[in-house]
Formats: structure tokens, sequence, C-alpha cells
């Protein structure tokens, strides 16, 4: 188990007051000028020394996307853009960053910004986050008024920081979505190029991270790139907020070591599995887009980026949703796809219209109200929108689906006998139906 | 996507007018974008206008909005009807929004909505008494609380059907309630079982500055190094420079760590594609290098000419002669690491376009398949046109010929073993099987004889 002083969100369970005092006491910006004295490209190297992958799902390098900004200005304002649209099913860890150590989250920002030539950034919240919204903007003000930031503070560097909030959309967790809905637009993701490092919010460079990955960079700093690369594993560097839901005795946020195995995780902090190892059926471990992975493979399983890529899944947000065997699986995976129906933004064809038609598919199969070839012609569709949009949300729609498919297509099939084990004056319909 | 219309017109209120507090609030609002950015500020707006209009977000309230932004009206119900949280038609004095998603759903919302279902009924009417409307939603972040509700702004977590309706009678009785865990949890905290984050050291204070040490270890190092480079710039100050035959370009090599820019310095790459194109690259530069001495190599993507210093050509940026090329380069890369990042999929190992590693192609071969018996010369001399058929042009017929592949019949006879060994010979197995060249060949020896 990690060690308490390794821990870096020390108030991830608001024990303790929010409060900016309080706060610095458990060393938020202690030093902050210090650092920032080091230079900007001190702190790129740090960051990428430190092995950190982007904590909002798709695991890229943070120092590395920091390093694309402009070294120098071309007249154009640099931005840094929070992303706290924390939407994806099965992820709460930005909240409780918000709502009991936003000045991590505030001390982050301004050196992420420092180290970007940003002098504003903008925190995206999600719309359902009132409380995280006022929490987040107490702290702000709390740091504006002992001139933490600002634009004459005491660390001599001009910066702003506000508070921004959506109105519930999924999408606009996606970075070019989020930098639309930021400008006042549905938040329909753009193409890219140009990359948001180019051209992002308001036409100029932008770079988008997730509240996690920027809350950590004052302490990775601080205790050195090195110190966080020694945690977790080569390539899996650092701690991660894990967030356990489902059917486990007590589900919990904890702040854990990548490549902690599942049973550990869930053993020590969650007060073990409902009913035993042995209820155990399987585990979502990365959010809801990313393929299940059954029981046997999971239960010992490291739960860091390449392990769980490997197992034909993925870490992404490291929210472990955790099944036993009461569960019906067919279904959970439909009510995902209802999710995925739900927030498709509507821009792209193959995503639009086949989110729809795999969570209809999916629920007739749900009841066994399905032939048997229409599973194959599933997992084709979810091929033909894989990798056919232009955001990754199609890609999300599908995994899962393929994930059910791969692991438990006897289950489908089960139900599909016993449904047409028995009479029923419907006739059994066919796919779009 | 969520089909969503205005309420009818029945109950659209004649007018709308932000109240004289939230009208300073939304001039606040507005402060914090660029100028010329009001746009930005729209869901904000909106979003108290909902809250002045009792819930609901009338078409007066989106027209208003419009016109204090002025952005035109169609942009603004654009937005009103994408996001969900925006509520078209009227609700209850309590808006009761259930999380119905798998984490929820598996730990409980299906009675919760079996619960709301039998008391207010179905979704989306507001109950008689006007207290009470609810909706099954989408995720809403607090999985680690499963099952839970937002009423209102109010998150309320770890629910029962029995918690719930208690919790409705209370609203309803306009009793006090609690917000948050319903079982007395903190927050997200393993309830009762808090065995992390104990240590009170953290908290007293006694652990701020420790970190320093790892600074003052290095910092006699660092004086030392500070005053070379003092010393470097002084003599730089005085010392006679060297002609620079760069002169008036920017030399400054793009920093992004691009696949082209990694052969440039000489590494190899890791995909095997970028690595075929990259000695490809690499003897074309060489070629032009000599033929063109002095001169800058032909450079053909422009990663490669950011990384030269050339300033790139399409995007017209005003700055482009001062030589700042490293966003271009920069989204470059950024594309280019995203694309190596290795596939989800393990499907993708199956690939049988991939090719084995080996030494030398006819190792590689030997492994795939079985040599095929090769004469030393065309028979008398007159050698058959390979490139007669489809997928064999000059350079393979010359790699054909070397192997002692001369005449139609002689590629009509391969065994399967032999396509094989071929196929993985010139590194394209699985082509000679779709492009059929034994047949081809076997009715062009056929036209032939």
């Amino acid at each position: 188990m990690l060690s308490d002083q390794d821990r870096i969100f020390t108030n991830l369970y608001g024990l303790h007051s929010p409060g900016l005092d309080a706060a610095k006491k458990r060393g938020a910006w202690d030093g902050t000028k210090f650092l920032l004295d080091m230079g900007r490209d001190w702190i790129i190297d740090e960051m990428k020394g430190s092995g950190l992958r982007g904590r909002g799902g798709a695991g890229f390098p943070t120092g590395l996307k920091w390093s694309f900004m402009p070294k120098k200005s071309d007249g154009r304002p640099h931005y840094l853009v929070v992303n706290a649209d924390e939407s994806e099913p099965g992820t709460c860890k930005d909240r409780e960053i918000m709502r009991h150590d936003p000045h991590l989250l505030i001390e982050g920002c301004m050196l992420a910004s420092f180290a970007m030539g940003a002098h504003a950034c903008y925190v995206y919240l999600r719309g359902e986050y009132v409380a995280e919204k006022f929490a987040l903007q107490k702290a702000v003000d709390e740091a504006y008024a002992a001139r933490l930031v600002g634009q004459s503070n005491v660390h001599d560097y001009p910066f702003d920081i506000y508070v921004h909030h959506g109105a519930g959309a999924y999408i606009c967790g996606e970075e070019t979505a989020l930098i639309e809905s930021l400008e006042g637009k549905k938040g329909m993701p753009r193409l890219k190029p140009p990359f948001p490092a180019n051209m992002g919010l308001y036409g100029c460079p932008t770079t988008v991270n997730n509240v996690e990955s920027i809350a950590v960079a004052g302490t990775i700093l601080r205790r050195g790139g090195a110190w966080f690369a020694g945690l977790g594993g080569k390539n899996n560097t650092g701690t991660k907020l894990f967030c356990v839901s489902g059917h486990v005795n007590k589900p919990c946020n904890v702040e854990e070591e990548l490549g902690i195995t599942f049973r550990e995780l869930i053993d020590k902090h969650c007060g073990g599995m409902r009913g035993g190892w042995d209820n155990l059926l399987c585990s979502i471990p990365g959010g809801s887009s990313v393929p299940l992975v059954p029981a046997e493979q999971i239960i010992d399983a490291k739960m860091d980026f390449d392990t769980l890529r490997n197992l034909g899944s993925g870490l992404g947000t490291a929210a472990v949703i955790v099944l036993d065997k009461s569960t019906d699986i067919v279904g959970a995976i439909a009510r995902i796809s209802y999710f995925y129906k739900h927030e498709s933004c509507g821009q792209c064809t193959p995503c639009r219209e086949g989110t729809g038609w795999m969570w209809r598919v999916l629920t007739r199969m749900a009841a066994g109200r399905a032939q048997k070839r229409e599973i194959d012609m599933l997992l084709e569709v979810t091929k033909q929108v894989e990798g056919h949009t232009i955001c990754a949300l199609g890609d999300a729609a599908a995994w899962p689906i393929q994930g059910l498919i791969r692991h438990y297509r006897s289950e489908i099939e089960k139900r599909i006998d016993q449904y047409s084990a028995n009479p029923h004056s419907d006739a059994v319909p066919m796919a779009a139906e | 996507m969520a089909n969503r219309r205005l309420a009818p017109a029945a109950e659209q209120p004649q007018s709308f007018a932000f109240s004289p507090e939230n009208a300073e609030w939304a001039r606040g609002q507005i402060e914090k974008y660029p100028e010329g950015r009001q746009a930005s500020a729209v869901i904000p707006l909106l979003w108290k206008a909902q809250e002045q209009n009792g819930g609901w977000l009338p078409q007066k309230a989106i027209e208003a909005v419009a016109d204090q932004l002025g952005m035109p009206h169609i942009r603004v119900l654009e937005v009103a009807t994408f996001y969900t949280m925006f509520a078209l038609e009227p609700v209850g004095r309590f808006w009761i929004q259930l999380c119905g998603t798998v984490p929820c759903d598996c730990c409980g919302a299906k009675e919760l909505k079996a619960a709301l279902q039998a008391r207010l009924g179905a979704p989306g009417h507001v109950s008689a008494d006007g207290n009470f409307s609810w909706l099954e939603v989408e995720c809403l972040g607090a999985c680690c609380n499963a099952p839970m509700v937002q009423i209102n702004q109010d998150y309320y977590e770890d629910l029962t059907p029995e918690s719930l309706n208690r919790l409705l009678d209370d609203l309803a009785a306009g009793r006090p309630v609690k917000v948050g865990s319903q079982v007395g949890r903190v927050s997200s905290e393993p309830k009762d079982a808090v065995n992390t984050l104990t240590d009170p050291t953290l908290f007293d204070g006694s652990r701020v500055g420790a970190w320093r040490k790892r600074f003052e270890a290095t910092k006699a190092d660092e004086a030392i190094k500070q005053d070379e480079a003092k010393s470097s710039e002084a003599r730089a100050a005085t010392e006679a420079k060297p002609a620079r035959p760069q002169a008036g370009r920017p030399v400054e090599q793009g920093t992004a760590d691009g696949p082209a820019q990694r052969v440039a310095a000489g590494e190899t790459p890791l995909r095997e594609s970028d690595r075929a194109d990259a000695s490809e690259r690499g003897t074309s530069q060489a070629k032009t290098a000599a033929a063109r001495p002095g001169d800058s190599p032909a450079l053909d993507s422009p990663a490669e000419r950011a990384a030269a210093g050339e300033p790139p050509a399409k995007t017209g940026t005003p700055d482009a002669k001062t030589g700042t090329p490293d966003a271009e380069t920069r989204a470059l890369a950024e594309d280019a690491a995203l694309r190596t990042e290795p596939p989800q999929h393990p499907a993708a190992a199956g690939d049988d376009d991939a090719v084995p590693e080996a030494e030398n192609p006819e190792a590689r071969a030997d492994a795939a398949g079985e040599r095929p018996q090769g004469l030393t010369a065309a028979r008398d001399d007159r050698p058959d046109d390979l490139t007669k058929i489809r997928g064999i042009g000059p350079v393979n017929q010359t790699r054909l010929n070397d192997l002692g592949i001369w005449h139609y019949d002689q590629i009509a006879a391969w065994s399967p073993r032999e396509v094989a060994w071929v196929g993985a010979y010139l590194a394209f197995p699985g082509r000679i099987d779709r492009e059929r060249w034994v047949s081809q060949a076997a009715d062009l020896a056929g036209t032939k004889g």
C-alpha cells in the first residue's frame, strides 16, 4: 500500500478544511515562486521526467503536451483550459479535488500556465457540479485575496483563473468540443489538425488538461520528477486516483500507486468484494468506454495503462466498475449503449445512427429476442463505427460491445435459446427494429 | 442524441428580463472573457435565466440572452436545445434527476426508479401539487456514492427507496434535509473504514518545506555553473565570433520529437513503416545533397521543413518570417505521437500483413516457405516480360530474375509453400495470392505457348 507520505491529495475525503490556511499547512502554495524562478524549461523537463501520463483517459504524456505549445508568442495569447467536465461513467475523482483540495488545482494551473506562457486559464466544470463550482470559486477568490494569483501577485507572473461551467453534455469532455462549448457554441468536436496547441480557444494556442494532471503538478515539481517516476512501474509511473464503484463492500475513491493489483485495491481499500472473490463476474476497469475484463483475467492484473491494454481493455480514467454474478451483463452493456446514444453529439453519421442502432439491437439481445447471426452483424457494425468519427465517442460506444461479445457471446446465445424455446406470439424482429 | 423541443406556446411566458441583481451578475460573467468573445458567457447566462424562471427555460429568455450577447437567436436556441441541463418545459418545485447509468444502475438505481414511478408517475410530468417532477439522466459523476439523485442543485447520495421517499416527504413538508450522503459518509471515503491519510504530520504543517533539501544539495553545483556561464558570456562579448555560414536563416532545430526529426538525428524509428520510410528518405536526401552541394537537402514533409527552419507555407501566419515554426511542427509531432500509440485491440496483433523481423530477406523467406527452383539464365536468352502480370513492376521483375525466375510457366508452377517463400522474400506476404500471380502466369504461359 502506498504510504501516506507519498500521497498527493491529502484531503481527498474532505475530513479537513479546504480553505487556504489549511491547504498551506498541507503543502499547497509552498515555494511556488521558487519553482517559477527555476524557469519554464526546468518545469517542462521535470514533468517529462516524472513520466506523468494524462489522467483524463487517453494517457498522453503531460510534459510532452506542454512542450507542444509555441515557445514564443506570435502576438496571440496562450490559454490553459482545465477539463473538469468529468462525465465518464464511473469517474468521480475530479469532484473531490475541486471540493476538498482546490488549492492544489489552482497552484497547478499557475505552474502549468507559466510553463506554457499562458496568462489566463479557464476551468471548465460540468454543469451538474454546482457545489463543486462554488467550492472552487471560493478557493479562487481566496487566492486572489491573498494575491497568489491575479494581475499583480506575489509570484510576479500575471495570471488570471476563471471558473466556467457547461450544461450537461458528456461530449464536452472531448478537448475540441470543450473549446467549442467554451466559445459559446454547441459542443461538437473539431477536426484535427489544426491541433489546439496551434489553434485552440479563440483561435489561440491552447492546452487542455485534466484536473488531476494539473493538480499533481505542484507536488511533482516540489518533490521532483524522479520521486514521481519512482512510484509505479516503467511507463506507468506515479500515483493515481482510483474510483471504485459497483459491487464492492465499501465503494470509495482512493489514491494508489499505478500497478497495484486489482485484488489488493479491492481488499485493502474497498472492504473486499461483495460476497467474496468467487462472486466476481467482471470489471470495467477504466470508465464505461473501455471493454470489460472477466474475473479470471482482472483479478490479479496490475492496474496500469499497459497491463490493461494488453488485456484488451484500458486504464482510462481509472474508474473501476466492479460487477458481481448477480449482474445482468448484457443488460448492463445495453445500458452503456444507451448512454452513448444519448450523448452522441450528432455530428458524424456513423456515431449518430450507429449508437442508436447498437442500443436497440443490444436491448433485444438482453431479452433474447434476436437471431444468433445478429451477434456477428452487431460486431461488424461496431467495427464500422469505430475509427470512422471525428472524435473518440464512436470508439467509446463500440468498445464495450466488442468486449461483451468477446467474453460473453455464450451468454447472449443462451438468452436467445431460452427465448426461442418458449412460445411467443410476436415474430422475432430483425436487426434495425 | 436527445430529441428536445421548446415548450408549447400556451405555456410560454410573454416576456423575460433579468432581475436587477441577475443583470449585474450577468455583466460580471461577460467580463471573464476577452473583448468580443462575450458569446462564451451564453451557458452561464442561460443557466441564470433558467434559475430565475423557476427551473425551466422559456423561449423569451433564450431570445433575451441572445440579444444581450449580440448573438443570432438561432445560435442560442441551438445551445439551449443541445445541452440537456436546460429544461425546456416547466418542472416541479423540486426537479429530481435520477442517475441511471451503469455504476448507479447496478447498485440500486432501478429500485429508485420504480419508487419514483410509483410515487410521481411517468417521468417528465409535474406532480399535481406542483412539487415534483423527475427524469432519468446520464452519469452525474458521484459513482462511489451510488445510487444518487440530484434535486435542483444538490446531490443526495447513497440512497435506498425508503430514504428517497423520506427525503421527498421532508422536502415537500419544508423540513430541513441533509445534502450529500444519506448514510453518514462525509464524501467518497470507504464507510467507517478510512485507513489512509491518517498520518497527522500531513496536516499540521510540519512537512512544509521539507522538499527544499533536494535543491540545497545541488545549489552549490549550480552556483559554480552560473559563474561559468557568466564568464563565458563575458568571453563571448570580447572574443571574435566565427563567420556564420547560416547567417540570416533560423538555425534553431524544432524541439518537437517527431519521427522525421528523430531520423534526422540518426535514430532508428520504432515502427516498421517509419523505418522503411526513413531509409528511403535518407538515401534520397543523401543523393540530392550530393547533387547540389551546399544547398539544403530536399525536404518533403512539413515537419522536416519546419525542423529545417523554413516557415510553414500553408498557415500563412503573420509571423512566418520571424521563424517560430514550432507550432506546426508540434502539431505534427503530436499527431505522429498519437498515431504511434499502440492499438487498443489485440485483434491488430493477428494482422496477416505483419512482416516478421529477420536479418535478411532470404532468412525471413526461409522461415515462411520453400525456395522455388530457379534457372541460371533465361531459356534461349529470351525472358518473358513478367511485368505483364498485374502486381509485378520493373523492380520486382529484377528481383525475381535474380532468383532465377524468368518465365511465366515457372511462376505458374509455384506451390503454396513457394508462394509463401517469394512473398516473404519480396516483403509483401499475402499479396501474391490476392493478386493471383500464379493463375495470371498460367494464363500468360498458355497464350504464349
